[in-house]
C-alpha cells in the first residue's frame, strides 16, 4: 500500500542526516572546508575530541531511534498489520531500563568533560617567580573591546600592564606560539565576545569585569578574531587578526612597534579614555 | 449537527443586534471564541515572522545586494538593500514575533483555551472575564512591538535577549531610543496576558473536571498545559521585574545593569554601579522555563494524536506525566547553560552543566514512549499523524544537539554560532510548529464542524518537511565551522568566506518553505466554509471533546459528561469497537473501573 511509503519518508531522516555529516567530515565536493576549522591550540584538541565523542555517541542514538521509528511505522501500518493492536499501557521494566541507561551515559559525559572545562576556564598557567614560588602567569597583553574594534595593549618589556613601556595596536594581535600565553580581556562599552575559532577559545567580554584567557599555540600563522556577541549595528565588522609567530619574531615586532610609538610622541594616558 | 444552544443562536443571526455581535464574537467570554481569536491572530503573526526571516536569509545569501522587486519599496533610502542597522532589527523582530506572538500564544492561548474545558468536561473556564482580558492584553503588545518596529530610524535591535548595556544605553545603539522602551513594554504586556491565562488554566484544571475525571485520567495535552501554566506562574514575575528594571535603567538612569567606567560612543554615561550579568540571570531564569512553555503543550498534543492514529494506548502514561513534571522542575535550575561563556563563575557553570545533562533524560524517556506507542499499533497515516510523527523525528535531532551545547568545553566553541540556531529551530520550528500544524489538522473538525482536505494536507506536510530540513539541518554544519549568529556579513572573515554558497542554498529552501504555506492557508480558509461536514467524532477518538457537538455550542456539552476511564483506551478487549470513549459506561457484566489508565 502507498500509505506505508510514508515510513520511508522518516527513514530518510537518519540516512540523509548522517550522510550530510559524514560528507562534511570527509570534505569532498561540494562540501570542502565545512568542518571544524584547523585547530592550533594545545587544549583545543581536547575540545575537538570531546565534540567527536559526543557526535559518535549521539549519532548512534540518532541512527537507532530513526531506524526503530521507521521499522515500527513500516511493520505496524494499518494497511499491513492484520493482527489486533497490542493492548498495553507500558512496561515498568522497560521504563526503568531506558531511564537508567541514558542517565548513566549523560552522567558519564558530564563527569568526563569536567577536567577539560577546568583547564579551559579555571586553571590559569603558573610560573615560578624569582623567589622560587609558583604564581599565576601575568597577561602579555590586554584586549579591550569597544564599538567596533579590538584595542590591544602590550605589557612590554617589564611584563606589567599600565606602565610606561606599554605598546598599543588596534585589531592586530601578535602573540608568540609554542608557549603558554595569558591575555586579559576587557570591554569599555557594551558586551562583546572574543572568539578565536582556530584556538577553540571564546569568552564574552563584559564591561566592569577583567577576565583572563590562556592557550598554547602549536603553530604559527595568521587567524581570525571574531566578535561573537551582538554589540550593535557594526557587530559584523568587528574583525581582528591574530598573528602567531616564533618568540624571536614576536619580540622583534614588539620592539619595533615600541620604537615607532616612542618616536610619534604617543601618550597612552591621553588616548586611553577609560583610565 | 444536534440541537444545541449555539445552533439556535445561529438561526437568529439576522436579528442579532450589533452589541450582541460584539459580545458573541469580539469581546467574547466563551473559551472557544477566545481560543479561535488567539489562533487567527497568531497565524497572522506567523506569516509576519516568516517574512522577517526571509529578510535575514536574503542578507546572508546575498549580502548588501538589492532585493529584487520589493527592495526598493522597503528600503528606498538604502537603494533597496538591507542596512546593518536594519539587519539587527530584522533578527530581533523575527525572534520576538515568533516567540512572543506565535509559539507561546498559539500553544497556551489558542489550544490551551480551546481544549482545556472541552477535554476535562467543563462548560467554560473558571474565570471567563479574565480569559477575555488575557486575549485583549495581547493587543497593546501587538501595537507596542509593531510600533517599535516602525519607530524611526531602525527599531529595536538588541536581539530578543535584549542584553544590556547595548539595550540600555541609547548611545550604544543610536536610533533605539524609543523603540527599545516600546519593545520592553510590549513584552511586559505579553507577560501579563500569559499570567492571566495561566491562573485561569490552573484553577480550571484543578476545580472544574467532570465527575470521574481524576488527574490520572486527564489527556496528556491537559497535563502539559497544567505544567506549562505552573511554569508561567513561577517564571513570569521574574521577567516582568527584570523588564521594569531595564525600563528604569533606560528612563530613570537607575543603572541596575550598567557598571562603572564605561565610555560609550565617546561619552561617559551618568549611571553605574550595576552588573550586566544580572540581566542575563534574570532573563534566562524566565526564558529557559519559557523554552519548555514553548514545547510541553506540543508534546502533549502529539501524544494524543499519535495514540489516536496508532489506535493504541499511549505507552507509559504515568512515566509521560512524570517526565513532563521532571522537565518542568529541572527547567528551573538549568538557566545558566545560556551563560557558560558569559563571564559567570566557571564553577557555577559546571553545576549548570550537570543539571542540563540530566534534563535530556526526561526528553529521552518521552521519545522512547512515543516509539512504544507506535509499536504494535495500526498506524493510520493521516495528515495530523504525519505532522505528529515528524515532531518526534525532529525533536530527536533537537534533543541530541542539546547535548553538544550542554558539554561546556564544546559550548565554548559552538556558543553563539549557527549550531545554536540549528538546535532551537529543530525544537521550535521542526518540533513545536510542526506539532501545531498537526494539532490544527486534528482539531479543525471540532472547531469548525468541517474537515480539512487530507490530500492537500499531505502535500503541505511533505514539502514543509523537506524544505525545513534543507533550511535548518545545514545550520548544524555552519555551526561546526564556527559561523557566528547575528552577523550581517560574515564573509570577510577568512574562516567563513567559503560558506556563502551553502547559505544561498538554505535561503532557497527557506523561500520555498514559506511559499508552500500557501497550501495551508488555502486549505484552512476554504475548509472553514466549504469543507465536508463531519460528525462529533470524525477520528474515532476517546477524549471528551469528541463527545461534544462539532462545533460545540455555548456551554460545550449537550449532556453531563461522566468519565469512566483514561483517554487512551484504543483497541481495548473490553469492547468490540476500536475506540472506547471516556464517557462510555463499561459493559454491564464488568466490575466498575478500578485503576486509572
Ligand atoms: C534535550 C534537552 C535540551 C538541552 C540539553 C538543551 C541545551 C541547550 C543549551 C546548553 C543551550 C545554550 C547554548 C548556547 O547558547 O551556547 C540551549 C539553547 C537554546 N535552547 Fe535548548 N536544550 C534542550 C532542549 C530544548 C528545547 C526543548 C527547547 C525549546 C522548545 C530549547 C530551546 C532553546 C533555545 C531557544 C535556545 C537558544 C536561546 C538563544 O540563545 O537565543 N532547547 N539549549
Ligand atoms: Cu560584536
Ligand atoms: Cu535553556
Amino acid at each position: 500500500m502507498i500509505d506505508r511509503a510514508w515510513s520511508l519518508f522518516f527513514l530518510m531522516v537518519p540516512i540523509l542526516g548522517v550522510g550530510i555529516f559524514v560528507w562534511a567530515m570527509v570534505g569532498v565536493y561540494p562540501m570542502e572546508g565545512l568542518w571544524l576549522p584547523k585547530n592550533v591550540n594545545e587544549y583545543g584538541v581536547i575540545i575537538d575530541n570531546l565534540f567527536m565523542f559526543i557526535l559518535y555517541l549521539t549519532g548512534v542514538i540518532f541512527i537507532i531511534t530513526g531506524i526503530v521509528m521507521f521499522w515500527f511505522l513500516w511493520k505496524y501500518s494499518a494497511s499491513n498489520n492484520a493482527e489486533p493492536v497490542k493492548f498495553t499501557h507500558g512496561s515498568h521494566m522497560l521504563e526503568i531500563i531506558w531511564s537508567i541507561l541514558p542517565s548513566a551515559v549523560l552522567l558519564f559525559i558530564a563527569i568526563y568533560q569536567m577536567n577539560a572545562w577546568a583547564d579551559a576556564k579555571m586553571r590559569r598557567p603558573m610560573v615560578t617567580n624569582a623567589d622560587g614560588e609558583e604564581v599565576v602567569m601575568l597577561p602579555v597583553a590586554r584586549v579591550t573591546g569597544r564599538q567596533f574594534e579590538w584595542r590591544i595593549q602590550y605589557a612590554g618589556a617589564d611584563g606589567l600592564l599600565d606602565t610606561k613601556d606599554d605598546v598599543f595596536t588596534v585589531n592586530e594581535l601578535h602573540l608568540p606560539a609554542y608557549e603558554d600565553v595569558v591575555l586579559q580581556i576587557h570591554s569599555e562599552d557594551v558586551l562583546h565576545s572574543f572568539f578565536l575559532p582556530n584556538l577553540r577559545l571564546k569568552q564574552d567580554v563584559v564591561p566592569g569585569m577583567d577576565q583572563y584567557m590562556w592557550f598554547k599555540a602549536t603553530e604559527t600563522g595568521s587567524f581570525d578574531i571574531v566578535c561573537a556577541e551582538l554589540c550593535g549595528w557594526g557587530h559584523y565588522k568587528m574583525r581582528g587578526q591574530l598573528t602567531l609567530e616564533s618568540r624571536e619574531r614576536f619580540d622583534k615586532w614588539l620592539a619595533n612597534l615600541r620604537a615607532e610609538q616612542l618616536l610619534s610622541v604617543f601618550d597612552p594616558a591621553a588616548d586611553d579614555g577609560d583610565e | 449537527m444536534s440541537a444545541i444552544p449555539a445552533d439556535s443562536q445561529r438561526t437568529e443571526t439576522p436579528r442579532m443586534s450589533l452589541s450582541a455581535f460584539f459580545t458573541t464574537y469580539v469581546f467574547s467570554k466563551d473559551h472557544k471564541i477566545i481560543g479561535l481569536q488567539f489562533l487567527f491572530s497568531t497565524l497572522l503573526w506567523f506569516l509576519v515572522g516568516g517574512l522577517l526571516a526571509l529578510g535575514i536569509r536574503w542578507q546572508l545569501a546575498f549580502p548588501w545586494q538589492d532585493m529584487p522587486v520589493i527592495g526598493n519599496m522597503l528600503f528606498a533610502a538604502e537603494g533597496g538593500q538591507i542596512s546593518p542597522e536594519f539587519y539587527t532589527t530584522l533578527f530581533t523582530m523575527h525572534a520576538t514575533v515568533m516567540i512572543f506572538f506565535v509559539i507561546i500564544p498559539i500553544l497556551a492561548g489558542a489550544f490551551g483555551n480551546y481544549l482545556i474545558p472541552l477535554m476535562i468536561g467543563a462548560d467554560d473556564m473558571a474565570f471567563p472575564t479574565l480569559n477575555m482580558l488575557s486575549y485583549w492584553f495581547m493587543w497593546p503588545a501587538f501595537m507596542l512591538i509593531g510600533s517599535s518596529f516602525f519607530t524611526p530610524p531602525y527599531g529595536a535591535g538588541g536581539g530578543w535577549t535584549s542584553y544590556p548595556p547595548l539595550s540600555v544605553m541609547t548611545g550604544a545603539a543610536p536610533g533605539s531610543e524609543l523603540a527599545q522602551t516600546l519593545w520592553l513594554l510590549g513584552i511586559t504586556c505579553v507577560g501579563v496576558s500569559s499570567m492571566m491565562g495561566s491562573v485561569n488554566y490552573l484553577t480550571t484544571i484543578i476545580q472544574m473536571r467532570a465527575p470521574g475525571m481524576t488527574m490520572f485520567r486527564l489527556p496528556l495535552t491537559i497535563w502539559a498545559m497544567f505544567i506549562t501554566a505552573l511554569l508561567q506562574a513561577f517564571a513570569l514575575p521574574v521577567l516582568t521585574a527584570a523588564g521594569f528594571m531595564q525600563v528604569a535603567d533606560r528612563l530613570l538612569g537607575t543603572g541596575f545593569f550598567i557598571p562603572e567606567h564605561l565610555v560609550v560612543n565617546n561619552s561617559i554615561p551618568a549611571s553605574g554601579g550595576g552588573q550586566p550579568l544580572l540581566w542575563q540571570h534574570l532573563f534566562w531564569f524566565y526564558s529557559h522555563p519559557a523554552v519548555y512553555i514553548m514545547i510541553l503543550p506540543a508534546m502533549g498534543m502529539v501524544s494524543d494524536i499519535i495514540s489516536c492514529f496508532a489506535r493504541k494506548p499511549v505507552y507509559g502514561y504515568k512515566p509521560m506525566v512524570y517526565s513532563i513534571s521532571g522537565i518542568a522542575g529541572l527547567g528551573f535550575i538549568v538557566w545558566g547553560h545560556h551563560m557558560f561563556v558569559s563571564g559567570m563563575n566557571p564553577v557555577l557553570g559546571m553545576t549548570f552543566m550537570v543539571a542540563t545533562m540530566m534534563i535530556a533524560l526526561p526528553s529521552a524517556v518521552k521519545t522512547f514512549n512515543w516509539l512504544g506507542t507506535i509499536w504494535g499499533g495500526k498506524v493510520e497515516f493521516t495528515t495530523p499523524m504525519l505532522f505528529a510523527l515528524s515532531f518526534v523525528s525532529m525533536f530527536i535531532i533537537g534533543g541530541l544537539s542539546g547535548i553538544f551545547m550542554a558539554a561546556t568545553p564544546v559550548d565554548i566553541f559552538i556558543h553563539d554560532t549557527y549550531f545554536i540556531v540549528a538546535h532551537f529551530h529543530y525544537v521550535l520550528f521542526a518540533g513545536t510548529a510542526m506539532a501545531v500544524f498537526g494539532a490544527i489538522y486534528f482539531w479543525f473538525p471540532k472547531m469548525f464542524g468541517r474537515m480539512m482536505n487530507d490530500t492537500i494536507g499531505k502535500v503541505h506536510f511533505a514539502l514543509t518537511f523537506i524544505f525545513l530540513n534543507g533550511t535548518f539541518f545545514t545550520m548544524h554544519i555552519l555551526g561546526v565551522v564556527g559561523f557566528p549568529r547575528r552577523l550581517a556579513d560574515p564573509y570577510p572573515y577568512k574562516t567563513f568566506e567559503h560558506l556563502q554558497p551553502m547559505n544561498e542554498f538554505m535561503t532557497y529552501c527557506a523561500i520555498a518553505m514559506v511559499a508552500v504555506q500557501i497550501l495551508f492557508v488555502v486549505n484552512f480558509i476554504y475548509s472553514i466554509f466549504y469543507g465536508p461536514r463531519c460528525g462529533r467524532n470524525p477520528w474515532g477518538a476517546n477524549s471528551l471533546e469528541w463527545m461534544a457537538p462539532s462545533p460545540p455550542g455555548h456551554g460545550n456539552f449537550d449532556f453531563q459528561p461522566v468519565v469512566y476511564r483514561g483517554p487512551y483506551e484504543y483497541g481495548s478487549p473490553e469492547v468490540d469497537t476500536d475506540n472506547y470513549p471516556q464517557t462510555q459506561p463499561p459493559p454491564p457484566k464488568d466490575v466498575p473501573p478500578t485503576s486509572e489508565h
